[in-house]
């Protein structure tokens, strides 16, 4: 690791941080002074979560609209400019084709290239066919200044649940969207794509910087909402072959943040609403990674509390990210080399968290 | 046993008039009741019809989580004042879901804070906790 590097990401977590005291835009302000050619850095943003909720006629919930097209506005003021924008999968509340177009037009307003990941919301209605007339590929990998990229449908399921349960399709939109509804079912990758990552991957060598999204956890927090998946131990061992894996994953609009092995695993946030902790739901047992420090709980008077979007800085193979949160102080979570684990650059000292941290 | 004093004490006061007393399939009975209002407070938890835009409690809101209904009365500095669940449960209606308010008796909030309390069972009595 050099110290140019050192100096880049030190440069990156001063200008955002600053940039959140004064309050103004741009949101975030980045030096690559540390690139060079072996190890490059570069910016990306990812916005996720929408949950795009048609109403009627040509009437959307406004709250959830609200925090996608300020997110779209945001990104588009970021300088210099990233070099692509992730969206991380549940555009839509109910994947129907009013809520994918919607989202979508919204969506076209960012002046970026942009990779899009399949949401349960997105899939259920048609198994994600209307979906992919708009985004194409459920699952695909890509290079990018020498860092593999690597984007999977984690969100499908078993068979029989899928194909052979309901009467419809609506219903069983309807049921996967309920995230404590017991009759749900728990997220997979599936036999066909876990062969197709296994393939993947073994084109690309050792030392290759990974970066992974994912619309679900590849680890397993709390099954009863689905901040799951089924096939994560095998994900994992497939990725921790290789010495610097980056996992970013939506779903549970919440931070949190872990590392397992080689693997560093961060969530983002959702431009719509923020979710509880599994913790605070007393009748089950949860594991949030204890190397997490929550986000602050939610102000409900403010109904863009706890919502937001990342701005991510990719360099030494590891990622940056900078939670840009609407209606608060923003957050960073940064990959510590020393201690090799991402961590919160504000509050990983206990004594410093804030009471509106705790959750219960 | 505080309650074979009660009986007790209502016998030699009032002679042979006997108190409330009640069977294991009397509390079954009443449990069933409650049990009926907390799933019908789920349905409400659950459905769009609380409200006008199509949004769910359980949407922001799993298994009830983060509502804390032990923490209440407590004081909520953008109310000025502290109040108690329903009143918190109605502030959600309004906003989120753009809905009308439900008065403290009607058997909607009754059901609604049925589920609350039920998802929230166990969890020990901490009014005014922030
Ligand atoms: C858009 C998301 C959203 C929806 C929909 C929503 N709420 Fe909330 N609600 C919140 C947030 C965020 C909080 C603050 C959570 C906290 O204090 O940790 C909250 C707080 C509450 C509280 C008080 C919690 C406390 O700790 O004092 C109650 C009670 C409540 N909601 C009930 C409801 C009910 C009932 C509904 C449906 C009518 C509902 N909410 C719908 C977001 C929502
Ligand atoms: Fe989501
Ligand atoms: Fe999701």
């Amino acid at each position: 690791m050099s110290n140019k590097t050192l100096n880049g990401r030190r440069d990156f977590l001063k200008a955002t941080t600053s940039g959140v005291i004064a309050g103004m835009l741009p949101v975030s302000l980045v030096r690559l002074a540390g690139a060079t050619e072996s190890d490059p850095e570069f910016t990306f943003a990812y916005i996720s979560d929408s949950h795009i909720q048609h109403i009627k006629g040509a009437e959307f919930v406004r709250n959830w609209d609200r925090g996608l097209i300020r997110a779209v506005a945001e990104a588009n003021l970021l300088e210099p400019k990233p070099d692509f924008v992730v969206f991380g999968g549940d555009l839509a509340q109910l994947g129907t084709k009013a809520e994918l177009d919607h989202g979508a037009e919204i969506l076209s307003g960012l002046n970026y290239k942009m990779r899009v990941v399949m949401g349960e919301h997105d899939y259920y209605l048609d198994l994600g066919e209307y979906w992919s007339d708009l985004y194409g590929e459920h699952y695909y990998s890509w290079d990018h200044k020498g860092v593999h990229f690597i984007t999977l449908n984690s969100i499908i399921t078993y068979d029989d649940w899928t194909f052979d349960r309901w009467e419809s399709p609506e219903r069983r939109m309807n049921e996967m969207a309920g995230l404590d509804n017991p009759n749900g079912s728990p997220f997979m990758v599936g036999r066909k794509q876990m062969k197709w990552l296994k393939k993947d991957l073994s084109k690309v060598s050792r030392d290759t910087p990974v970066v992974v999204f994912s619309h679900s956890p590849l680890q397993k927090i709390y099954k009863g909402w689905n901040f799951w998946t089924e096939e994560a131990d095998d994900v994992q061992a497939l990725l921790k072959r290789f010495d610097k894996v980056n996992v970013i994953y939506g779903h549970v609009h919440q931070i949190q943040y872990n590392q397992i092995d080689t693997i560093a695993f961060t969530s983002v946030m959702s431009t719509a609403w923020p979710w509880p902790y599994p913790e605070s739901y007393a009748q089950a047992e949860s594991h949030l990674p204890i190397l997490t420090v929550p986000m602050n709980r939610a102000d409900p008077f403010n109904e863009r509390d706890a919502t937001g979007w990342q701005f991510m800085n990719m360099h030494t193979g590891r990622v940056d990210l900078e939670f840009n949160l609407y209606n608060n102080n923003n957050r960073t979570v940064a990959f510590n080399h020393e201690k090799g684990h991402p961590e919160d650059t504000m509050f990983s000292n206990p004594k410093e968290r804030t009471p509106t941290q705790s959750h219960f | 046993m505080k309650k074979t004093v009660i009986i007790t004490m209502c016998l030699l006061l009032a002679g042979p008039v006997f108190a409330d007393d009640f069977t294991k399939e009397d509390t079954e009975r009443w449990m069933a009741q409650f049990e009926q209002v907390a799933a019908e407070g789920r349905r409400l938890w659950t459905s769009p019809e609380i409200g006008t835009n199509g949004v769910a409690c359980a949407q922001c809101h799993p298994n009830a989580a983060n509502t804390h209904p032990e923490t209440y009365p407590k004081f909520q500095k953008q109310l000025g004042r502290v109040i108690q669940l329903w009143e918190m449960i109605n502030w959600c209606i309004r906003n989120p879901l753009e809905g009308e308010e439900l008065a403290a008796d009607d058997p909607r909030m009754i059901a609604m804070q049925a589920y609350v309390h039920k998802e929230r069972r166990g969890v020990k009595l901490n009014p005014g906790k922030h």
